[in-house]
């Protein structure tokens, strides 16, 4: 059951993904996009990760890819009736696939060795996904929490000056 | 119950996609969704690693990964709108202003 | 009924294909009524009679203008993105319906010896003795509310049509902005829940414990953030029949011009039903009714402010709609937040 939902989902995923690089039309790469995050969000979700799968959709889905659709439509992109591809493009494929095959190489030789944690389905049915991930946030992560609020300042600064009627 | 590799296996062919995607596509539009694509690949190995570990560091990741992909589509998303004020195109062929 | 299926009982699987079929149909006999309700209460607001000749008092109305669009001609414009242009009423549709998925809408019952809790997306724990719902339930809301704004934007897109383009803008910019608002509005509920869940949340407020007396500002807030989101007057913008014909919707026709009517009415049921879950005690209420009772009447009285407010209030102009989602909103949602942390607990 679990393998046969593993692998419809994992074969729209991978499809939705080809069709973000093929489609001419960057609305439709868009709305694939939007696809392959859908997928990999239930993907969390038989992970025992809900709130990520939420933050997955409302960041990825809600917020990041209205943006970018957003972006597309105000600058009225239709499709690309010249070449889509850049002129590397058998070159670029040829490495990517390289890549890939080097990644599986490295995956058949490979164990999982770390040490095993505390944190199984059990316990997050208990406590609860969303308070386990607060807890371990604002302990051991605080630091890094802090810095990303300052990160996300920036850059809103950044993205004010560089949209201003001149740069 | 599904094994790491599966989802290993899944998020190595979408890393590879975004990075074919990258690679070859001109607009620059769809190359920062490929790089967003890449992203989501690696979102998704934290928290298959975070499961079969039993551990939250990598659900943790994710967040700080997510917060810098927003930071990134909005810097990203200003930079190009200014962009296409300048050259009226999103080609990354047409970003040749340094070049000589 | 001792047959099971998966590990759990077959009633479990029964239980929740009727709370479905019947949330569905009630959900949507409310959208068809709700668009009756709307013209009668503007029309004796406006000192009219509203529909009056079909039915007794015009109560077939939503019927009669259901067949109505129905064999209504179906128009694709030619220079259309065909894909898009029919997908956007879906995607636009669907959101609307399934975010009552995590709604509780009454107290856990008992049929035939097992507990059913009147939620959909959950079930009755009998070892741990409770009700388990989804954790996330607040934010699975949100997430559907942020889904459909692509419904709009693609209609505005795909139509290639001026009115549609500018309209589909003005949504975009409209939802991301108050999603913002209205998402920040409920941080401070879930500061005094402790929760996600949205039965915990109700279980929160029973005996008056509503936080809409706790947090009155964020009620207001939540709401007026919520209306803003879902296109209702006066921040009807992105379909403003005044200057952009009809917006987002000036190309469609027939049954996918329904679709995007029934998504409005759909949307705003979803918002009252969110807002009176969060805010207003869910179905919690005085004993000697049940509490889908309570529930149904607290989210029909907001439905009713709703249209009450679409009879008062002008539209408004579109700078001064991003500068009260910007500069007013978010900011008193943020300070909202800052004073619930320092006084609550």
């Amino acid at each position: 059951m679990e393998t046969i939902f593993f692998t419809i989902v994992a074969a729209v995923t991978v499809l939705s993904g080809i069709m973000v690089v093929t489609c001419r039309n960057p609305i439709n790469s868009a709305l694939s996009l939007i696809l392959t995050f859908f997928c990999i969000a239930t993907l969390y979700v038989t992970l025992d990760a809900p709130f990520m799968a939420a933050v997955q959709v409302l960041v990825y889905a809600g917020a990041i890819m209205v943006l970018i659709v957003f972006v597309i439509m105000l600058l009225n992109i239709r499709s690309e009736v010249g070449r889509r591809y850049t002129h590397a493009g058998i070159i670029g494929t040829v490495v990517g696939f390289l890549m890939l095959v080097l990644t599986f190489n490295f995956l058949n030789n490979s164990s999982l060795t770390g040490a095993k944690g505390l944190i199984t389905t059990d316990v997050i049915n208990k406590i609860g996904h969303t308070e386990l991930i607060a807890r371990s946030m604002f302990t051991d992560f605080l630091l890094p929490f802090e810095i990303t609020s300052i990160l996300l300042l920036v850059a809103i600064i950044g993205a004010v000056i560089l949209s201003k009627k001149k740069i | 119950m599904l094994s790491l590799h599966s989802y290993l296996i899944l998020s190595a062919i979408l890393f590879s996609i975004g990075a074919i995607g990258v690679l070859i596509r001109r607009n620059a539009i769809v190359i920062f969704m490929c790089v967003e694509l890449m992203l989501n690949s690696v979102n998704l190995t934290f928290i298959a690693f975070s499961k079969y570990l039993g551990n939250m560091d990598g659900q943790i990741f994710v967040f700080f990964v997510m917060t810098v992909a927003a930071a990134e589509a909005a810097v990203g998303l200003a930079l190009m709108i200014a962009f296409y004020k300048n050259r009226e195109s999103i080609d990354v062929e047409d970003l040749n202003l340094m070049k000589w | 009924m001792g047959f099971e299926l998966f590990g759990l009982p077959m009633i479990y699987y029964i239980a929740m294909i009727v709370k479905v079929l019947v949330v569905f149909v009630f959900v949507l006999l409310t959208v068809a009524y709700a668009t009756y309700a709307e013209r009668k209460i503007i029309g004796h607001m406006q000192v009219r009679l509203g529909p009056m000749r079909t039915g007794w008092h015009g109560l077939l109305q939503p019927i009669a203008d259901g067949i109505k669009l129905f064999f209504k001609e179906e128009i694709v414009p030619s220079q259309s993105d065909k894909f898009a242009f029919l997908l956007a009423p879906i995607i636009a549709l669907i959101p609307a319906f399934i975010g009552f998925a995590v709604i509780p809408f009454g107290d856990t019952i008992e049929v035939m010896g097992y507990k059913i809790p009147l939620q959909i997306a959950a079930f009755y724990d009998t070892a741990a003795g409770k009700v388990v719902d989804l954790n996330v339930g607040v934010l699975y809301i949100l997430a559907l509310a942020s889904v459909g704004v692509y419904g709009i934007v693609l209609a505005g897109w795909a139509s290639n049509s001026k009115y549609s383009l500018l309209g589909g803008l003005r949504s975009s910019a409209q939802m991301i902005s108050y999603e913002l608002a209205a998402g920040l509005a409920i941080i401070s509920v879930f500061m005094m829940s402790e929760s996600l869940s949205l039965q915990k949340i109700v279980a929160d407020q029973a005996g008056f414990g509503w936080y809409a007396f706790k947090q009155p500002l964020a009620f207001i807030l939540f709401f007026i953030c919520s209306i803003a989101e879902i296109n209702r007057t006066p921040f009807d913008l992105p379909e403003a029949e005044t200057e952009l014909v009809s917006g987002f919707c000036t190309e469609y026709s027939s049954m996918k011009y329904a679709m995007f009517f029934m998504a409005e009415y759909a949307n705003m049921v979803t918002v009252c039903a969110v807002t009176t879950t969060l805010f207003l005690g869910g179905w919690h209420g005085p004993g000697f009714l049940p509490g889908w009772v309570w529930f149904i009447a607290k989210v029909y009285f907001l439905i009713f402010v709703c249209m009450w407010i679409r009879a008062t209030y002008p539209r408004y102009r579109y700078d001064q709609l991003m500068r009260l989602g910007w500069k007013v909103f978010l900011p008193l949602t943020l300070l909202n937040i800052v004073v619930t942390g320092l006084i609550a607990r």
